[in-house]
């Protein structure tokens, strides 16, 4: 064993602090021929996420690639949470969407580098949360300060109040908090910032 | 049965089941909570940061067992292991107890997780350092809850208090092992896969401090006595029944391949 490190006063603070926003923002499609990821993206365009159905995997952000590799379609896909149940869930969708496409065998691969962030939900997607009564994320991901920093305004996706609080840290999912309109009095779903 | 070949065990290998087992173990102590936690946002919490830990575990222990390259995955090291072979460290197998023994729990091991966690993004371990990018955002939420509820409760009615601090002071002979450190984490460290330990053990110091202050809390000190040995697996009894209870299933119909 070597000796504990309990030194209190000792300055030792060197490692530099990592930044949780991710920087890939890299659009897709990044390679092969144009004219068929488009026809790719299309497709996966209309795979709903099956937690939150209002959005396609793409506006959610997840669909990290599309390219042709040896001749084969690769799709990297990358989960929202390291626990998300339903990852494999989405991956067997995009499976399933592309073969009935006329993709006969779609290799879909997890990836977990960039670590996925709120920042890529498209606009439309925001949009479409807000529509369907879930709070968009407000403003960018980063990483928050533990005590004294004040929650950000999540404005009431049903009345558009800003008068809001938040119940929960977690909502019915792990993306989501759960917050309460003082205004209208509704309870509702906030799509959180990671 | 999994029975952990010592000779085959790297460092590597031992310190990356000491980051899945840890992660697996509170998982399934919050898990336990599930139809038991004393509000339904408080429920949903629980489940939540159980599952990120969850899927944090297997990603460690799917590693893991790719480098012990006995054709393993992660699911046969968490359910095929006996105590002995688990790396956890001791806090998280502490029982649930009352609500601010659960908070307490976590808190002191969110406080550690996320500093050890951001230091890992920097590992010279590419697989070590994406997996520690994603679970380093589950984990600043999981430390926000916690610490939030910790002052709630600290800061709350005499009753709250009082119970708070009795679940501090009974956890925190357990919290040895968050800043003391061994040849496997200096050998990880002078390898460059993980931070350096004693960076580690100040920044937990400074986060805990930072909370149970607001909390109005009274921090035990740090030379009291500490149990330690869970991350060589020597536990405390607790382990052995949470094992039983999570492993049952699949020890029971280790064939099974629909469930
Ligand atoms: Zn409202």
């Amino acid at each position: 064993m070597l000796p504990s490190g309990n030194h209190p006063s000792k300055p030792v603070d060197d490692w530099p602090s990592s930044d949780l926003i991710g920087s890939d923002r890299s659009g897709l499609p990044r390679a092969g021929d144009e004219g068929d990821i488009d026809a790719v993206r299309a497709v996966l365009q209309e795979v709903p996420d099956p937690e939150v159905p209002v959005v396609s995997v793409v506006e959610l952000g997840i669909v990290r690639d599309i390219e042709w590799l040896d001749g084969r379609l690769v799709v990297s896909v990358t989960p929202t949470y390291s626990g998300c149940p339903a990852t494999e869930v989405i991956e067997q969708h995009i499976h399933e969407a592309l073969v009935a496409a006329g993709y006969p065998d779609p290799l879909i691969q997890r990836r977990l580098s960039p670590a996925w962030t709120t920042d890529w939900l498209t606009e439309a997607g925001r949009e479409k949360l807000r529509a369907y009564g879930i709070a968009p994320p407000v403003g960018s991901a980063s990483k928050r300060s533990l005590v004294g920093q004040a929650d950000p305004v999540v404005p009431c996706p049903l009345c558009g109040s800003e008068a809001t609080e938040r119940v929960s840290e977690f909502g019915s999912t792990a993306c989501k908090a759960l917050y309460r309109c003082r205004d209208c009095l509704e309870p509702f779903d906030y799509f959180k910032c990671l | 049965m999994h029975n952990v070949a010592q000779k085959t065990q790297t460092p590597l290998i031992a310190y990356l089941l000491r980051l899945g087992d840890s992660a697996l173990v509170l998982g399934q102590r919050s898990a336990q909570l599930c139809g038991k936690a004393p509000a339904l946002e408080e429920e949903m919490a629980l489940m939540n940061v159980g599952l990120d830990l969850f899927g944090q575990a297997r990603n460690w222990l799917t590693y893991a067992a790719e480098l012990e390259g006995e054709g393993h995955d992660a699911d046969h090291l968490a359910f095929r292991r006996d105590a002995q072979d688990f790396r956890n460290l001791l806090i998280v197998e502490q029982p649930n107890g009352d609500f601010a023994d659960t908070m307490g729990r976590q808190f002191l091991f969110d406080a550690w997780h996320v500093h050890l966690l951001d230091g890992l993004t920097q590992s010279s371990d590419p697989r070590i350092a994406e997996v520690a990018a994603k679970s380093l955002k589950e984990a600043t939420y999981h430390l926000r809850r916690s610490s939030e509820w910790v002052m709630r409760l600290g800061d709350g009615t005499e009753e709250s208090h009082t119970r708070m601090q009795r679940a501090l002071d009974n956890l925190w002979r357990f919290t040895g092992e968050l800043t003391q450190f061994d040849e496997i984490d200096q050998a990880m460290f002078e390898a460059g896969i993980a931070p350096d330990p004693e960076i580690l053990a100040t920044r937990w110091k400074a986060t805990v401090e930072e909370v149970l202050e607001e909390a109005t809390l009274v921090r035990p000190s740090y030379d009291t006595w500490m149990y330690t040995g869970g991350k060589v697996g020597h536990h405390t009894e607790h382990l052995g029944f949470l094992l039983a209870e999570m492993q049952y299933l699949p020890r029971t119909y280790p064939d099974a391949t629909v469930w």
